[in-house]
């Protein structure tokens, strides 16, 4: 199971997922994110993985999915309290050399410029 | 110790959470790391998921095969398919390479599978299904002895 959180400050969309991220929850998953991204306008994007508790390479296609629709709109897209095991996906598919990693939400919300 | 496994389920993506807990449920009397649980339900997570999406093309009609083999610390994980098979093994294993981009796959399933397990094997012919197995030899751990001399 999959759990997600939309919340919007000024023009950031923050994600929190929380639970298991794998094929079967990466299709629902692109499709409200897609409609966040859309409908609220937002430049920048700040994706929460702390509870993440488990993540394959399904879910690795749907953020890098999302990253490039936040490169469109000239933004960009900082992943923040990452667990080890997901951060060694992210690792092997080198994206953190197109993502910025941050501590914490509060530090993310702040190199965007986002006072909180 | 010694023991084996079997079980098969319909190719419907739903099940890809069930095989993780499969997998997870019967290597626990090895008592793995944290951290070789993980590897072990992302790689059965891997191969699943080819399954379901490549070998039978997202149809949820069929049955997929994982089995599972404990010699002492050697574990070897088997994850079958009756489906379209592959043309070309050695470009699909290659990083970031998909079949199918319209589906945003990060093409880095096989590339997770080398990574986190100790050998991987493929054996797939065009519509001769595919055979995916993965070995890893855990860790002997760390609480207590598994031999009961302590």
């Amino acid at each position: 199971m999959l759990k997600k959180e939309f919340v919007v400050k000024d023009d950031v969309l923050l994600v929190r997922l929380i639970g298991e991220l794998d094929h079967h929850e990466a299709n629902t998953l692109k499709d409200a994110w897609q409609l966040e991204i859309t409908s609220k306008r937002v430049k920048h994007m700040i994706l929460n993985l702390e509870e993440l508790n488990f993540m394959d390479s399904s879910g690795l296609g749907v953020i890098l999915g999302r990253y490039k629709e936040v490169k469109q709109r000239h933004g960009e897209m900082v992943i923040c309290s990452i667990s080890p095991s997901v951060k060694r996906l992210f690792e092997l598919s080198g994206l953190f050399k197109i993502m910025r990693l941050e501590q914490s939400e509060k530090e993310a919300f702040v190199y965007l410029g986002v006072a909180s | 110790m010694n023991n084996t496994m079997q079980v098969s389920f319909k190719s419907k993506s739903e099940n890809e959470a069930f095989a993780r807990v499969v997998i997870a449920s019967f290597l626990a009397p090895l008592d793995p790391t944290l951290d070789e649980l993980t590897e072990v339900k992302t790689v059965v997570s891997e191969a699943v998921t080819n399954a379901i999406i490549h070998g039978y093309d997202q149809s949820d009609a069929f049955d997929v095969y994982l089995s599972c083999e404990i010699n002492d610390q050697n574990v070897k994980i088997v994850i079958e398919d009756l489906g379209v098979g592959i043309e070309n093994v050695d470009k699909a294993i290659q990083p970031l390479y998909t079949s199918k981009p319209e589906l945003e796959r990060s093409g880095m399933g096989f590339t997770i599978m080398e990574n986190f397990m100790d050998k991987v094997t493929v054996e797939s012919a065009p519509s001769q299904g595919t055979k995916v197995t993965l070995e890893k030899t855990f860790q002997l751990t760390h609480s207590y002895s598994r031999n009961g001399s302590e």
